[in-house]
């Protein structure tokens, strides 16, 4: 069963977004580092880069393949975690503390899920 | 729909994450992850369900002859209770599949193919039989277990007495007993490890699991998954067909021609090959120096010049890096020669390396 906090919201393609002031913070969901597995590589975008809203802005490498991670919102990347560099395994250990990035001018969103909401998508991709 | 193998229910049981692979239901990993099952084959010891793979018995005064013509290396030297890697090619001189025979008697062979070839090679080798020469598959009814790494031999003497475990690289003893349980164990694998691959009947595969698993805990064996068997495959530098080799590339040109005796009177294929000529094209491995992973079917450039493509690749977890292996023109195959991958778009630096990334010190 995975862990699934309520304090972020999810979007369908299994990622996690906290929002405070102005700025989201982005990570991997668990349902989504489980399916995986072992992740060896995660390529970011730099500071300063534009993200949209839907469409893709980081590859996480497994030892198995390639995940495209799909941004929730459009906007600016104010910073990315640098440490997921040198450990992306980090995302494995502890999916909702290794975030990806962190963006600001936040302008869309795609449609978010609530913790009870993301339960049930991730039920229904298991089949 | 796909077939479960006798173990199908034991991966279950594992907690094993079950995938389709070439035409079964098998783990591509079991709770602990890809990372930890490479590191126990290459530290401890991995087993694998390796059921899914064909058995093919030729049989009959003929069947050395047959050997010799469908197969590109040579048996006639052969030894019994020996194993030779071999090539089978098409009249092109491609390859219908690569493959293992094993020599149990004058007149006595068993071939273990690829599960993804081997209602194919099943096929061509019916196809090409010479008179004098049975075929049987034994695939339906034979179960196969892989018990790979340093400690494999400290398991199976646990098991079986010493003078009846294979003792040198590519032999195999028939007829060993593992409780009541009638085995065939060769000193074989897919790892570039120490280690033993385990035939039995499909009713003794449960059994023989549970009891291998059993002796072996104390060791550190644990259960691996598919995604383990590639990766350290890859970081040992073994061909995987469909990779490094298909219907479309030579034996020659993905580097097994020391598995290729083009000195025999005849076999298919030869014709082909002996036409081509010395390959334009050869296998190489690439190890990343720039950021990233370069994976399968990626275009490979030395300035604006496509120089071939990578066939395989991942992060290899003992020796800890990205490495890969491709098929590239010949004139940029020098160890040392720096190229770049494309991948999606982005231009990856990767230098040319031997492809054996890793090997083992256990003899």
């Amino acid at each position: 069963m995975s862990n699934i906090p309520e304090n972020v919201k999810y979007t369908n393609s299994h990622e996690w977004i906290s929002e405070e002031s102005g700025i989201a913070t982005i990570g991997l969901s668990d349902f989504a580092q489980d399916a995986m597995g072992d992740i060896v590589f995660i390529n970011l975008p730099a500071v300063g880069d534009a993200v949209t809203a839907g469409e893709s802005f980081a590859d996480v490498e497994s030892v198995k393949a390639v995940a495209e991670v799909f941004s929730p919102v459009s906007g600016t990347v104010e910073s990315v975690n640098e440490e997921l560099l040198d450990n992306p395994a980090l995302v494995n250990e502890a999916p909702y503390d290794a975030w990806l990035i962190r963006v600001s001018d936040i302008s869309e969103r795609v449609e978010l899920m609530d913790a009870a909401a993301y339960a049930q998508h991730c039920e229904s991709e298991k089949e | 729909m796909e077939k479960k193998t006798p173990l199908y229910a034991i991966h279950e049981e594992e907690g094993g994450k079950i995938v389709p692979f070439a035409g079964y239901l098998l783990p591509v990993q079991y709770g602990t992850g890809v990372i930890r099952e490479h590191m126990a084959v290459r530290e401890a010891c991995g087993m694998f369900d390796v059921s899914h793979m064909g058995e093919i018995r030729f049989t009959g005064p003929t069947a050395l002859q047959t050997l010799n013509h469908i197969m590109t290396n040579d048996f006639t030297n052969m030894k019994i209770g020996k194993v030779r890697y071999t090539v089978m090619c098409n009249e092109k001189g491609g390859c219908v599949d690569d493959l293992i025979i094993y020599k149990f008697g004058d007149e006595d062979y068993l071939a273990v193919v690829n599960a993804s070839n081997k209602d194919k090679d099943y096929a061509h080798i019916c196809a090409n039989l010479l008179p004098g020469t049975e075929a049987e598959d034994l695939s339906p009814v034979t179960a196969e277990i892989a018990l790979q790494g340093p400690r494999s031999r400290d398991i199976l003497s646990r098991l079986v007495p010493e003078n009846q475990i294979p003792k040198g690289y590519y032999t195999a003893k028939r007829g060993i007993m593992i409780e009541d349980m009638e085995c065939m164990i060769s000193r074989t694998g897919y790892t570039g490890e120490l280690g033993y691959e385990i035939y039995t009947a499909n009713e003794n595969a449960e059994k023989l699991w549970r009891l291998l698993r059993r002796t072996g805990e104390p060791f550190g064996l644990i259960p691996c998954g598919l995604g383990a068997r590639d990766t350290l495959r890859l970081e040992a530098g073994m061909p995987l067909y469909g990779h490094e080799m298909d219907e479309e590339i030579s034996p020659l040109e993905a580097g097994l021609g020391f598995g290729v005796k083009l000195d025999k009177a005849e076999f298919i294929g030869r014709e082909a090959l002996i036409a081509k000529g010395e390959p334009t094209r050869v296998r190489v491995g690439l190890e990343i120096t720039g950021r990233g992973i370069v994976r399968e079917h990626q275009d490979l450039y030395v300035g604006d010049t496509l120089i071939g493509h990578s066939t395989s690749g991942t992060h290899c977890p003992y020796i800890g890096k990205p490495v890969a292996m491709a098929l590239v023109d010949r004139a940029y195959s020098a160890i040392g020669t720096e190229v770049e991958a494309d991948v999606r778009g982005r231009r990856v630096t990767c230098q040319v390396v031997p492809y054996v990334f890793y090997k083992t010190e256990t003899k």
